[in-house]
């Protein structure tokens, strides 16, 4: 019960995770290892930026895009939220599909990021073998006050280096909960219809709002 | 599931002409439950024929969501009830009452739910986890000050999510079809039965002062609505609410009855 009023933080927190992997590491690197050095370095940059904390859009977008997107299989994230009707995409399509799912996200999470000060993370045993090319990290955030958070990762081998390709907060995977309603969107009006319904919920939507 | 199966669990009682102990009351009921639910249990999940024509999501909705056209008018209406009433007390709740009075009336609700928590526990066959909850619930009634403080968790008995759709889970019952409840909002056919049990055998609370568990529910009904208020922006930039609900609702139950550990989906 006590642990809901962490739930926009923790999700805040697990896209930033997402979002917020360096770029560096190149020698092979195991999943866990991965996140857990990383989810510590998310926390520090995300302490440390007044900007990102308070929800500026523009600069969580840049950060994103910079030190995020090269730790993700976005394309893949897409693909899944879309379903079925992403392979009768065109790559255009695709493309528009991809930018503004990622708006989407980053507007619906970039509010909480100033909550994240008192956060830890902890790691709990991994799920997979070290030979499988896809594996569940899985991790508990603990908040200064209240309960530890189950936050999960979904990852995929890439040549030497991992990348995470959904996000699992108190037991909800981030992309399943797209799907039926991208399903929805697609069946009843098609790719450009998904399109057109997520760019005009991303420009509403442009004007800052508190939630 | 069949209705007369339904009709036979909920006619134990009433006819069986005799008052029943509370405990034999439970245990009527947890009967009757296991009897419709294992007919539910049994709906076979779609063929999972890869054909190119029936659309994969439709056929999951079906099979998930069959009442989906009634749940959507649940949904509404309880949306409605909330913005006019529970939200706006939310809101007051939340501005008004200080953060530290808000926390330990949190505290208090919460603890009050333990030994309900422990209960399922042992029903679960986790006697660890229940001796736990006892421990906990000891610990916290006494040098917690009745509950208002917490000193268990920082005492190694952590806090437990469980309840009887919880335990009916792990008993082997499948959730059945989703369905959204008058007031109370998502739920499914098993999670229905889990909330009526407790209502029934008024164990989550354990009193028989009616006033006292009257006030309680509607403290904790506040307390989780005012702990939800920063999730409202996560609705309002959903694509179609009514079905991000459902299916973090099925997804949050599904991992709780594998206390966040689920098998890989089929």
């Amino acid at each position: 019960m006590k642990s809901r009023r962490y739930l926009m933080p923790l999700f805040s927190f697990a896209l930033a995770a997402l979002f917020a992997l360096p770029s560096s590491a190149q020698a092979p690197v195991a999943p866990d290892e991965k996140i857990r050095q990383l989810s510590g370095q998310i926390l520090e940059l995300i302490r440390r930026d007044a900007a990102l904390q308070a929800g500026d859009m523009r600069r969580v977008a840049g950060f994103v895009e910079q030190v995020v997107m090269p730790h993700v299989n976005f394309e893949r994230m897409t693909a899944t939220a879309v379903g079925r009707g992403w392979r009768q995409a065109s790559p255009d399509q695709q493309q528009q599909l991809m930018a503004e799912f990622r708006l989407l996200l980053i507007r619906t999470y970039s509010g909480a990021l100033s909550a994240v000060n008192d956060l830890q993370v902890r790691m709990r045993p991994m799920r997979g073998n070290p030979g499988d090319d896809e594996v569940v990290v899985r991790t508990e955030i603990v908040p200064g006050r209240g309960e530890p958070v189950q936050v999960d990762y979904r990852m995929e081998r890439a040549g030497n280096d991992w990348r995470i390709v959904d996000v699992n907060v108190m037991g909800i995977w981030l992309v399943e909960t797209y799907r039926s309603q991208f399903a929805q969107e697609v069946s009843a009006r098609g790719i450009d219809g998904l399109i057109r319904s997520l760019s005009e919920r991303n420009r509403q939507a442009a004007q800052p709002t508190r939630g | 599931m069949s209705l007369p199966t339904v009709a036979a669990g909920f006619a134990t009682r009433p006819h069986t002409g005799v008052r029943l102990r509370p405990t034999a009351r439970v245990a009527a009921f947890a009967v009757a439950i296991a009897a419709t639910l294992s007919g539910c249990a049994t709906v076979s999940p779609t063929p999972a024929a890869v054909d190119d024509d029936p659309d994969p999501m439709a056929l999951r909705a079906a099979r998930i969501d069959p009442f989906e056209p009634f749940n959507r008018r649940m949904h509404a209406f309880n949306e409605q009830a909330d913005m006019l009433v529970l939200r706006p007390v939310a809101v007051g709740y939340s501005r008004y009452v200080p953060e530290l009075l808000r926390f330990l009336a949190g505290n208090f609700v919460s603890h009050l739910y333990d030994p309900y928590i422990g209960l399922n526990n042992l029903l679960q066959g986790k006697p660890g986890a229940a001796a736990s909850d006892a421990a906990r619930f000891v610990l916290n009634t006494t040098i917690g000050f009745l509950g208002v403080s917490d000193p268990a968790t920082e005492m190694g008995f952590p806090k437990h999510n469980e309840d009887f759709g919880q335990t009916l889970g792990v008993w082997g019952f499948g959730p059945g079809p989703y369905v959204v409840l008058p007031l109370l909002g998502p739920s499914n056919l098993r999670d229905g039965f889990g909330r009526a049990a407790e209502a029934y055998s008024g164990l989550v609370v354990g009193s028989d002062n009616d006033r006292f568990m009257a006030t309680t529910k509607a403290l904790d009904l506040v307390q989780t609505r005012a702990a939800l208020l920063p999730a409202d922006r996560l609705l309002r930039d959903a694509l179609d609410r009514y079905l991000l609900i459902r299916d973090s609702y099925l997804q949050r139950r599904r991992s709780l009855v594998h206390d966040g550990d689920p098998p890989p989906e089929e």
